[in-house]
């Protein structure tokens, strides 16, 4: 949920995504290798006590703990938060309860999600029992969620091997978080400027360096950049790799040169592709200027003005 | 003083205005006039300083290596000696403060920032949580402290009427905060995981924080009263929700018998309690009995920039005793779900 923002900034959709694979330790592997199978094990601490969910390493004394154990699929409610508007990607798109669930044999509390018609229904200390999902890949969504349960317990932990046949090593945690991202002042009249076809950096007050883009202080001085200085638009060279590697999503032949170009005026080079010449006769010192596309909001490579190369004594603090 | 080999005082502290959105500025931005206001309140330049610590999170922006940008605002090119925690600001203090105590520094600057207002923040927490059991669930901030909260109302130790108390206390509070994101009355609301009504919830903001930290005589030159660090210390709880007693702290309670709190009575305290239930647990935890001022400032259920809130509790402590408004001052600092870790300060001014 966020709040309107004032029109005049720039913002743009910003998606990240980070689908982490994750390996299995040996009583995590059993544990939710087991949960595909519909059963529930937890795994016994230094002191006895049965831990759902199980862990590798005792909590108290950091003692590798394998010794497992079946408990129920049926449980008692320790804790509860009745949640009306169920957010996207939680167990349940109807509101339902959060629970934690001691479950029968265990010692320990495990989160999740209840299925019930309303806060009314919930209490803590109510019986529950687990709903599996229909499909189940070995993973803590095998439980659908709970549901209540009025039915005889499910008895004491009883040992088990954790032995599956095929059991689960890894899995994948899938993870999207949306944002509306914002650049801030300095970098928003940068862009601005761009589509304008100027580029225009800020000046440090107080050592006069000009960033090119500026970011909106200067990291020698740690002031604020505020005066705005137009640059370029052509620029020289300062250095350059020969790129071989395609990239992916990018409609650009290989090989193709990347540069780094001090635009005159500027105070530090910026970095882009250098076209309009055979990639193998870019050379520090060459003179480029911007080429825009109809529609571009910046440009789209550099190419050679033609000019004489520059002294390397004119960029050589810049490189 | 004993304590450790080193006197180490807050000589200074500043804060941003905590809002909900701050489209206009990039973090260097918003964070850069805390550095310099809290600099300025030393009269040091940021050359002059020994050691730079920062704490935020790239999570809240979705902005990668962020805190590379706000380190611009420093001035920390050529390199300065610097570091950075992917936590509350409270524990980049700690990080900076240990860096005094080993004589490797005698000043250290201390900030921190986080700019919410681009993402869903209590959707952004959930990526903390422990990966295998229970971040697949997505079970938000709100909801987390809401079985918490139901745990202590379970246990007899507070009700809703009590904790709107806390949360009205609070933004009344706030009225004498120009900096707090709520200030005076605030509608107690619907539930937004019950039992918490949005009155018992944080506002969502952005914001920043720095303070000034400096050894020994050095301290008592830049400020007029320092706010000593006479104990300081951080534990956490097991990592599993299930396996805790949500209605206790025994990591704070630990924290602060190692920091020196029960040694003498406190006056004041500032807690990080974003949620009106954990102040609850964090009161127990800590002993505080009723003639000790709690969250003067309003609290973080007044303001919580994530990453800031629990530098800005030190902060806030050290600025009370500064001003001679506190003689013995604990502080508390949170992270993580239903207060998972806590870093407790006792901060002390010189006798008057």
């Amino acid at each position: 949920m966020t709040a309107a923002s004032p029109p005049e900034v720039l913002r743009a959709p910003l998606v990240v995504e980070f689908p982490f694979t994750r390996s299995l330790g040996p009583v995590q592997s059993a544990f939710l290798t087991g949960l595909r199978e519909g059963v529930v094990l937890g795994v016994k601490t230094s002191d006895g006590k049965v831990m759902v969910p199980p862990v590798e390493y005792d909590p108290v004394t950091a003692e590798e703990i394998r010794e497992l154990v079946e408990v129920g699929a049926t449980g008692t409610v320790t804790t509860w938060a009745w949640n009306d508007r169920p957010r996207p990607q939680q167990p349940l798109d109807t509101p339902f309860a959060w629970v934690l669930v001691k479950l029968d044999g265990a010692d320990t509390a495990l989160l999740h999600a209840l299925d019930a018609p309303g806060p009314d229904a919930v209490r803590t200390g109510m019986r529950v029992r687990v709903r599996w999902a229909a499909e189940r890949t070995g993973a803590i969504t095998d439980i659908a969620c709970f549901e209540p349960y009025g039915g005889p317990g499910g008895g004491g932990p009883v040992p088990h091997d954790g032995g599956f046949a095929d059991a689960v090593t890894g899995i994948v945690a899938e993870a999207r978080l949306d944002y509306v991202y914002s650049p801030g002042r300095a970098q928003t009249a940068y862009i601005n400027a761009l589509s304008e076809r100027r580029t225009v950096g800020e000046r440090c007050p107080s050592c006069h360096k000009v960033y090119v883009p500026p970011r909106g202080a200067c990291p020698t001085c740690g002031v604020a950049t505020t005066d705005q200085v137009e640059v370029g638009p052509a620029g020289t060279v300062t250095t350059y790799c020969i790129v071989n590697i395609k990239a992916k999503n990018l409609d650009i032949e290989v090989p193709y040169v990347y540069a780094h170009i001090a635009l005159d005026g500027a105070g530090l080079a910026l970095h882009g592709r250098i076209g309009g010449i055979p990639y193998d006769q870019v050379r520090m010192g060459l003179r480029v200027e911007p080429v825009w596309t109809e529609g571009g909001r910046h440009p789209d490579h550099y190419r050679p003005t033609g000019e004489p190369d520059a002294d390397y004594d004119a960029y050589k603090e810049l490189i | 003083m004993a304590r450790y080999a080193r006197e180490v005082a807050v000589v200074a502290f500043a804060q941003s205005d905590h809002l909900r959105r701050t489209d206009e500025l990039s973090e260097v931005e918003m964070v850069m006039p805390v550095l310099h206001r809290v600099l300025a309140a030393t009269g040091l330049k940021a050359g002059e300083i020994g050691f730079t610590c920062s704490g935020s999170s790239d999570y809240l922006a979705g902005r990668a290596f962020s805190f590379t940008m706000t380190l611009d605002g420093v001035g920390a090119w050529p390199p300065i000696s610097e570091s950075h925690v992917e936590m509350d600001g409270a524990w980049a203090l700690y990080e900076a403060w240990v860096k005094i105590q080993t004589g490797e520094a005698d000043t250290a600057l201390v900030y921190s920032y986080g700019k919410s207002s681009p993402g869903s923040v209590r959707d952004v927490l959930t990526r903390q949580l422990d990966p295998y059991y229970v971040a697949p669930l997505w079970p938000d901030s709100v909801a987390l402290a809401a079985l918490q909260a139901q745990a202590l109302i379970d246990a007899g130790e507070t009700d809703e009427s009590a904790l709107a108390a806390v949360g009205a206390r609070s933004r009344a509070d706030a009225e004498a905060n120009p900096h707090a994101q709520l200030r005076g009355p605030v509608p107690q609301g619907d539930y937004q995981v019950r039992p918490l009504r949005t009155g018992d919830c944080p506002p969502v903001g952005d914001g920043a924080a720095a303070v000034v930290l400096a050894a020994g005589d050095l301290a008592r030159q830049l400020c007029e009263r320092p706010a000593w660090i006479t104990g300081i210390d951080h534990r956490i709880e097991a990592h599993s929700l299930g396996l805790r007693d949500l209605t206790d702290s025994p990591s704070t309670r630990l924290a602060a018998e190692r920091a020196g709190v029960f040694e003498a009575p406190v006056d004041t305290a500032e807690l990080h309690a974003p949620f009106s239930s954990q102040e609850v647990v964090l009161r127990k935890a800590l002993g505080i009995t009723d003639g000790v001022a709690v969250n003067p400032s309003g609290g973080a259920l007044a303001a919580n920039p994530m990453m800031a809130a629990g530098l800005i509790r030190i902060g806030e402590a050290a600025a009370r005793i500064h001003r001679g408004a506190s003689q013995r001052a604990v502080a508390h600092a949170t992270s993580g779900p239903c207060l998972q870790q806590n870093l407790v300060a006792v901060l002390e001014g010189d006798p008057r």
